[in-house]
């Protein structure tokens, strides 16, 4: 399990990892789940200009289309293209080779949730 | 009004293989045990083990109601065989898209979709002559329908290994038993009918048993097939299956507005029948029909899904009736209706995937086909 001490979450159940004004954006381990096998994203092009909760992409499993949201604010700077080929890689490794796109100039979003607080608010949602 | 999802009798297995359950038709069931990638695999690989007990049974003893209602020429259907058919309203809309079943005692079994059971009932009673009980044999009394899917789980055995595995199993000799043919009979020690059917494009089995054996026959086939490679599959990988072998399913790709021309089942029809619909559907194919059902292979990475336009340049032409990812085949497939002029294969369309239009193509049905056996 990778270390997600560093990351932050939002309840549309996106993850975000900040190295200073930069940051890497990809979805969690129980969206993953929830998607199923993922096969295809559509994703935005590098410079664009995303505010927190704007629609960066379209992710589809087999059983859906679902929509991505930002979970920060900020212009990307790279988008994985090795999910092109390989959409499920975030099926197998959400939090690493499964990370959907890089961003620069972001913003602080304080509404976002921690580990141990993300987990609370899925046990939420799944728990029933 | 509280509807409560009903369960089949194997819910407590699927919920100890870890299974995401999804509601359909009014039933809780399993979409996915694992990955609909992997369980499609198996299916097309190896052999799928999928629970079908949602689906409905009828059982009709009258034989003339049987005719009237059903597409089919039922006097050409022997004992032991099993045909699929439609059922049609008196517009030659599609109510349910059923097997018929044809059994030793003379009766009909009916195989109806989960959602249709009860609706298909009634009206097939509807249509009964009255009173609803005929004289049985014996000169007891019979009644003329039954509604009795709830009596009867059904389990699914398909893919490359099935016939091996329920061979092992079982106490008749299924290698002698053709495609759509079926035999009373046991497996793993239940008493069985055993059909050689399926929804999937594969080679395999439906078995239909009382609820009570259902939760021993589905661990002994997962045990006994365990070296055969069998998977439990969903209705996940049950809907990308028949969609690569162009099976129609009821509710999205028909309707009761939709007659079986337009939905590519001409061959369903025995148009020589007085059947409850006929007359509608031959003065639709006198008119000339509106749109057609057909194949579209996508020529980019974009996914069409159920009531995405079809467009011809700028003009909005048909829509998508079901589509997803084929894993057999690598690309992109939907079926969608089309006006006949365009349902021609090779003829190169758009879909419109939110607002940006991916380009298609018209291919034949099915898109996938399994290979025959030597």
């Amino acid at each position: 399990m990778p270390d997600l001490s560093a990351m932050r979450f939002s309840q549309s159940h996106e993850w975000v990892k900040r190295e200073g004004d930069a940051a890497t954006v990809g979805i969690s381990e129980y969206a993953q789940s929830q998607l199923g096998d993922v096969i295809y994203l559509e994703l935005p092009k590098v410079d664009q200009a995303l505010e927190v909760g704007g629609r960066l992409g379209v992710i589809e499993s087999v059983k859906a289309a679902s929509d991505l949201y930002s979970p920060v604010a900020g212009q990307v700077s790279e988008v994985n293209q090795e999910l092109k080929d390989h959409p499920e890689y975030v099926n197998q490794d959400p939090y690493g080779k499964g990370w959907i796109i890089k961003l620069r100039g972001v913003k602080d979003n304080p509404a976002l949730l921690d580990q141990k607080a993300y987990d609370a608010f899925v046990q939420g949602q799944s728990g029933s | 009004m509280v509807v409560t999802a009903q369960r089949t009798p194997l819910y407590d297995e699927h919920v100890r293989l870890g299974a995401q359950m999804t509601n359909f038709s009014g039933w809780v069931m399993p979409l996915q045990y694992s990955s609909i990638r992997e369980e499609h695999r198996a299916v097309r690989e190896a052999v799928g083990l999928f629970d079908l007990s949602h689906m409905g049974e009828l059982s009709v003893t009258d034989e003339h109601l049987a005719q009237r209602v059903v597409s089919r020429d039922l006097a050409k259907l022997r004992t032991g065989h099993a045909q699929y058919a439609m059922l049609c309203n008196e517009r030659g809309g599609i109510i349910d898209d059923v097997l018929v079943y044809s059994m030793a005692d003379g009766s009909h079994f009916l195989v109806v979709n989960a959602g249709n059971q009860d609706s298909d009932f009634d009206w097939v009673r509807s249509r009964a002559p009255s009173p609803l009980v005929g004289e049985g044999r014996g000169g007891g009394s019979r009644e003329l329908v039954l509604n009795v899917g709830r009596d009867w789980a059904l389990l699914g055995v398909q893919g490359p290994h099935a016939v091996a595995l329920v061979q092992r199993l079982s106490d008749q000799d299924l290698s002698a038993l053709r495609y759509y043919a079926f035999v009373e009979g046991k497996v793993a020690g239940v008493a069985a009918i055993i059909s050689r059917t399926g929804y999937t494009g594969e080679d395999g089995f439906e078995i239909f048993c009382a609820n009570r054996d259902a939760p021993g026959l589905w661990r002994t086939l997962l045990e006994e097939g365990d070296g055969d490679g069998i998977r439990p599959a969903g209705l996940g990988a049950r809907d990308t299956l028949r969609l690569e072998a162009g099976l129609r399913l009821y509710g999205n790709d028909m309707d009761a507005d939709t007659n079986p021309l337009e939905a590519g089942l001409d061959w369903t029809l025995s148009l020589d029948n007085d059947f409850i619909g006929r007359d509608a559907i031959l003065r639709a194919r006198e008119q000339g029909l509106t749109r057609v059902l057909a194949g579209l292979r996508m020529l980019d990475r974009s996914i069409p899904r159920h009531g995405y336009p079809v467009v011809n340049g700028a003009e909005r032409v048909g829509v998508v009736t079901s589509g997803n990812v084929s894993f057999t085949l690598g690309y992109n497939i939907a079926m969608a209706y089309l006006p006949p002029a365009l349902a021609t294969v090779g003829a190169r369309l758009g879909v419109d995937v939110r607002g940006t239009v991916a380009p298609a193509e018209v291919v034949a049905l099915p898109f996938y086909k399994r290979p025959r056996p030597q």
